[in-house]
C-alpha cells in the first residue's frame, strides 16, 4: 500500500515543496510537489539524496554527552532525560549567575525559526543569531539603506526578464529549483545574461556575456556602469523623478569613475562597459541586476550591493514583470497572518550583546552579527554570554578560522548542538541532541510570500527511525523543564498548527489536498503609480540618513584591493548544484557525485610556479597548510585560486567525507575579525594563500 | 532503438546531476556505478563564452544490441514489446562480456554482487505510464521521455521556428 505525503524538503535552506511516497513504512520516492506548477516534479540532486540521508547510519542517532575534553571525540550515549537534565542544570546555574541573556542560539534562519526565537524569548535572552553574517547581511543592509526594505523585500521575475546581470551570483550552481527553472526559461527564450566572476562558474556557460573580472573590483565596475548610465541619460527618468531622492548627490560622486578608469581596475574593456550600459538601457525596465545572495565576500561588498540596488532603481524595474516585485503577504490577499509562537511571551528588555540595533543602529537586531558574538564570548563585554545552542548551523564550517573559533568557544560553560548530521561543530559540543530528519519530523507552519501568497506545511512521512526528536518537541520539552511551560503548552504538532492558524480562518485539513494553501488565485500587483517605500520620505533614498548618522557615507570612494605577490593568491570558494554548503558532503549519493575538492588555479600562473595539471600542491597560510590537487585552467583570474566549500572534514564518524580534500575556512586565518563595517558581513574572500608544488 | 527516447535539451541542462542522483536513488545503483552519467565537455570558448556542455549518457537501447549478442547466459535481454534492454540479474554470471561488447561503455559493474547492471529506462515506472526517474526529477526539464517520432517532430518544429524568426 503506497501513500503520498505533501511536505517541504529539508536538504538545504531553500525548502522546496515535495511529495513523498511511503510503502509499508518505508520512504520509497521523493519528487517535487507538482501541485505547485513552478516546481513540477523536479527536484535537485540534494533533495533526491534525502532518502539516502534518512537511511544512512552515519548520522546522529541518539543523544550524547562528551566523555572527555571538548573536541576529544569521546562520547557517551545518554537518554533524552539525561541530556535534558545536563542542559537544564547547567542553564539554571548560568541564569542564576548571569541572567537569561547569557544564553545565545544560532541557526540558519528561515521560516521555521519562530519557535527557536520564542524559546530564547521565554528564557529572557535577546541573543538570537543566524548564519547571515556569512551570507546575505551586506545585501540586506544595502537594501535597507536604499529602499528601507530588507533583502527579501523585493523578489525577481526572472522568467520575463530581457537582461539578467549577475555579479558572481552563480544562478545554476547555487540554485533554488523554482528560481533556476524560471531563469533557464528566460535563457531559452533568448534573454541576455551578463555573468561577472573571476572564475567561469557554470553560470558563465549560460550567459551571453562573460567578464572575468579582477577579484575584489566589482565595486569599480559598478561605479563605472552608474557613471555611464547617468552621464548618457540611459536611466528611466520618469521612474527616478517620481520615486527617487539623492540623484544629484550620486551624480556628483560618480563623475570621476569613468569606464576607462574602471578598465584599469577590473580588466574589463571600457568600450564593452559602455556597450553593456546601452543594452540594459534599451531593455529596461525588464532588466534585473541581482543584488547578491551570498555577498559576504569583500570589505566593500556592502557598497557593491548598494550600487546594484541603485542600478535597479535607475532601470525603473520595480513592481513590473521581468523586473523586481514586492512579494505579497497574506494581508495583501485579505487574510491575517500566522500567529507568532512568541506573541504571548513578555518582551525581552535586555539589549543584544553584539550591539546590533542599539550600539550599531544600522544593523538589524533580528539575527544580529554572529562574529560580534564571538567577541562578546571572548571579552565578556558588554556582559558575559556563557551558553550557546547551535541549531542545524555549523559555525566551525561556515565561519572562518575554526582554530580561533575554538579558542573563543572554549570560554563557554555550555555548548549544545542540535542537528541531524555530524556537523563540524558537533565535534566541539558538550551535549548533542539529535533531530529527526525532515522526512521524520513535522515542522511549524510557514508563510509563503510572493505574487500569490499563502502558507505551507512540512509533514512527516514516517516515524523516526532512531532515537531522535523533532525540533518542536525539543524546544517545548526544554522550555517546560526550565519552568517556561506556560508559553509552551503544546502536546502535539496539531496544537502548534492550530495556534498558528487561529487568526487566518484556515484549518489544518486545508493543507491535506496540496500541502499548501494559496490565498490568491491570481498574481497580486500593486498600482505602480502609487508605490510606497518604508523610508522616511516614502521614496527610494540614494542618500541614507540612518547610515550617515553613524559615520557610514552613502557613497564611499573606491579603494583598490590588495594585489597578491608572486606565488600568492586570493582564496575564493563556492558551490556546486549538488552539494549543500557542507551538510551533504558525507551523504552516500552526494559523496559519489563529488567526493573531494580540488584547487582551480590559472594555467599561466601555475606554470610559472612549476605546477602542472593534476599535480598535488601545498597550500599555506599563516601556519595552516594542506595538500590538494591542482586543476589548471584559463577560466580563473591569475590573482585567485578557488576551491569548493564543505570538504576537509574532521569528524571520523563521517567515513565518506573524513579528511577528503581541504577546508577553505581553515585557510581563512584571522578573517573572524575582517568584516564589512558598513554592511556587517564577514569578508570571506579577503585571505591569501601561498601555492607551491607539494 | 526502443520505442522510447530520452531527449536532452543542452540549452536547458545546467549540469546539476539531479539525473545521476535520481537514478542512483531509484535503482539502488551500487557505489562506483552510474546507469546514467553526465559527461562534462569543456569549458571551451564558443564566441566569447566559456561553455561547458553536460552530455547525458545512459543507454541507447539499440535495435540490435551488442551487449545482448555478447551475453552467453541470456541475462542481457531486449523486451520484445518495446525494445528496452535490461539485465535479468539471476542469470548474470559476471563474465563482463557485455561490458567489452558495448561500444559506449553502458553496462556497469556491481562490485557487491559481482554482476552487471544497466539503465532499463526504469521499466517498472514505464509500465505504470510514468517517466524514468532521471526525466521525472530533472531540475530544469532538460530531459524529456519521448518516442523517436516525437523527438524528431520537436526538433523540426524548433528548427522551423528558428528559420522563420531569422527571415
Amino acid at each position: 500500500m503506497t501513500s503520498s505525503t505533501y511536505s517541504i524538503c529539508g536538504m538545504c535552506a531553500v525548502r522546496c515543496p515535495i511529495r513523498v511516497e511511503v510503502r509499508d513504512g518505508e520512504v520509497t520516492w521523493i519528487e517535487g510537489n507538482s501541485n505547485d506548477p513552478g516546481m513540477g516534479t523536479s527536484l535537485c540532486a540534494k533533495g533526491i539524496a534525502g532518502r539516502a540521508l534518512l537511511y544512512d547510519h552515519e548520522r546522529l542517532q541518539y543523544p550524547m554527552i562528551r566523555d572527555g575534553e571538548r573536541g576529544s571525540g569521546k562520547w557517551k550515549q545518554v537518554s533524552w532525560d539525561e541530556a535534558y537534565d545536563y542542559i537544564t542544570s547547567k542553564l539554571k546555574d548560568i541564569m542564576a549567575k548571569h541572567g537569561g541573556k547569557a544564553i545565545m542560539l544560532s541557526d540558519r534562519g528561515g521560516p521555521f525559526a519562530d519557535m527557536r526565537k520564542a524559546f530564547l524569548k521565554a528564557l529572557g535572552s535577546p541573543n538570537y543569531c543566524n548564519h547571515d553574517c556569512t551570507c546575505g547581511r551586506n545585501t540586506h543592509h544595502a537594501s535597507k539603506s536604499v529602499y528601507g526594505l530588507g533583502r527579501t523585500g523585493l523578489g525577481y521575475d526572472f522568467k520575463n526578464a530581457k537582461h539578467i546581470v549577475l555579479f558572481g551570483r552563480n544562478m545554476v550552481e547555487s540554485f533554488k529549483v523554482k528560481e533556476v527553472k524560471a531563469f533557464m526559461q528566460a535563457v531559452k527564450n533568448g534573454a541576455k545574461v551578463t555573468y561577472i566572476d573571476p572564475r567561469a562558474a557554470l553560470t558563465a556557460s549560460k550567459s551571453t556575456r562573460y567578464w572575468q573580472i579582477r577579484p575584489g573590483t566589482d565595486y569599480a565596475l559598478l561605479l563605472s556602469m552608474v557613471n555611464v548610465i547617468l552621464k548618457r541619460g540611459l536611466y528611466d527618468k520618469q521612474f527616478v523623478k517620481k520615486y527617487v531622492t539623492g540623484l544629484s548627490e550620486l551624480n556628483k560622486f560618480i563623475s570621476g569613475y569613468t569606464p576607462k578608469w574602471a578598465e584599469k581596475e577590473t580588466g574589463i574593456p571600457a568600450d564593452e562597459i559602455v556597450q553593456f550600459c546601452k543594452e540594459v538601457s534599451a531593455d529596461k525596465p525588464h532588466v534585473i541586476f541581482h543584488p547578491g545572495w551570498h555577498l559576504s565576500r569583500y570589505t566593500d561588498s556592502f557598497y557593491a550591493s548598494r550600487m546594484i540596488h541603485i542600478l535597479n532603481c535607475l532601470m525603473g524595474n520595480i513592481e513590473v514583470p521581468g523586473g523586481q516585485f514586492f512579494p505579497k503577504t497574506p494581508k495583501d490577499a485579505g487574510y491575517k497572518g500566522l500567529k507568532s509562537l512568541g506573541a504571548d511571551i513578555p518582551k525581552v528588555d535586555e539589549k543584544r550583546a553584539d550591539g546590533c540595533g542599539w550600539k550599531y543602529k544600522r544593523f538589524d537586531g533580528g539575527p544580529g552579527l554572529l562574529q560580534l558574538m564571538y567577541e562578546v564570548i571572548d571579552t565578556g563585554e558588554p556582559y558575559p554570554v556563557k551558553a550557546y545552542f547551535i541549531v542545524r548551523h555549523d559555525p566551525l564550517l561556515a565561519m572562518p578560522d575554526p582554530e580561533e573559533q575554538k579558542r573563543i568557544l572554549n570560554k563557554l560553560d555550555l555548548i549544545v548542538v542540535v542537528d541531524v548530521n555530524y556537523s563540524e561543530s558537533f565535534g566541539f559540543a558538550d551535549v548533542v541532541l539529535p533531530e529527526s530528519t525532515y522526512l521524520e519530523r513535522d515542522t511549524i507552519m510557514r508563510t509563503d510570500k510572493g505574487l500569490k501568497p499563502g502558507f505551507s506545511r512540512r509533514k512527516k512521512a514516517i516515524e523516526p527511525i532512531y532515537d531522535t526528536k523533532a525540533g518542536w518537541q525539543i524546544w517545548t520539552e526544554l522550555a517546560q523543564r526550565l519552568g517556561k511551560g506556560e508559553y509552551f503548552p503544546y502536546k502535539s504538532i496539531e496544537d502548534i498548527w492550530n495556534y498558528q492558524l487561529q487568526d487566518t480562518g484556515l484549518k489544518i485539513e486545508d493543507f491535506e489536498e496540496k500541502g499548501f494553501v494559496q490565498l490568491s488565485s491570481k498574481p497580486i500587483w500593486y498600482d505602480r503609480d502609487k508605490l510606497k517605500f518604508p523610508t522616511e520620505s516614502g521614496k527610494i533614498e540614494f542618500v541614507s540618513k540612518k547610515f550617515e548618522e553613524e559615520g557610514i557615507p552613502s557613497f564611499k570612494p573606491y579603494e583598490p584591493p590588495k594585489k597578491p605577490s608572486e606565488g600568492e593568491f586570493r582564496l575564493l570558494f563556492g558551490r556546486t548544484g549538488y552539494q549543500t554548503h557542507g551538510q551533504t558532503t558525507n551523504n552516500p549519493i552526494i559523496s559519489e557525485l563529488m567526493g573531494t575538492n580540488c584547487l582551480w588555479i590559472n594555467k599561466e600562473a601555475a606554470e610559472r610556479l612549476g605546477i602542472s595539471d593534476g599535480q598535488e600542491v601545498e597550500l599555506v597560510n599563516n601556519g595552516i597548510s594542506g595538500k590538494i590537487t591542482a586543476r589548471l585552467t584559463d577560466f580563473i583570474h591569475p590573482e585567485a585560486v578557488f576551491m569548493l566549500h564543505g570538504y576537509g572534514r574532521t569528524i571520523p564518524f563521517q567515513t565518506r567525507a573524513y579528511k577528503k580534500g581541504l577546508a577553505d575556512q581553515a585557510f581563512m586565518k584571522g578573517l573572524l575579525k575582517v568584516w564589512d563595517k558598513a554592511g556587517g558581513s564577514i569578508a570571506l574572500c579577503e585571505s591569501f594563500v601561498k601555492v607551491m608544488p607539494a | 532503438m526502443s520505442n522510447y527516447f530520452v531527449e536532452q535539451d543542452l540549452t536547458l541542462c545546467i549540469g546539476c546531476l539531479a539525473c545521476e542522483a535520481a537514478c542512483k536513488d531509484k535503482n539502488s545503483v551500487p557505489e562506483g556505478a552510474f546507469y546514467c552519467k553526465m559527461i562534462p565537455v569543456g569549458p571551451r570558448m564558443i564566441g566569447n563564452i566559456p561553455v561547458v556542455q553536460h552530455v547525458y549518457m545512459a543507454c541507447f537501447h539499440c535495435e540490435r544490441p551488442w551487449c545482448v549478442d555478447a551475453c552467453p547466459t541470456g541475462a542481457m535481454q531486449r523486451r520484445p514489446e518495446d525494445g528496452i534492454v535490461f539485465v535479468e540479474e539471476d542469470l548474470c554470471v559476471g563474465c563482463k562480456a557485455c561490458m567489452k561488447a558495448c561500444p559506449w561503455g553502458v553496462p556497469q559493474w556491481n562490485a557487491d554482487t559481482g554482476k552487471v547492471g544497466k539503465c532499463d529506462l526504469c521499466k517498472d515506472r514505464v509500465d505504470q505510464g510514468l517517466s524514468p526517474a532521471c526525466v521525472t526529477k530533472c531540475t530544469t526539464g532538460a530531459l524529456k521521455f519521448v518516442t523517436p517520432g516525437e523527438a524528431s517532430l520537436k526538433r523540426r518544429k524548433e528548427f522551423a521556428e528558428e528559420m522563420v524568426k531569422g527571415a
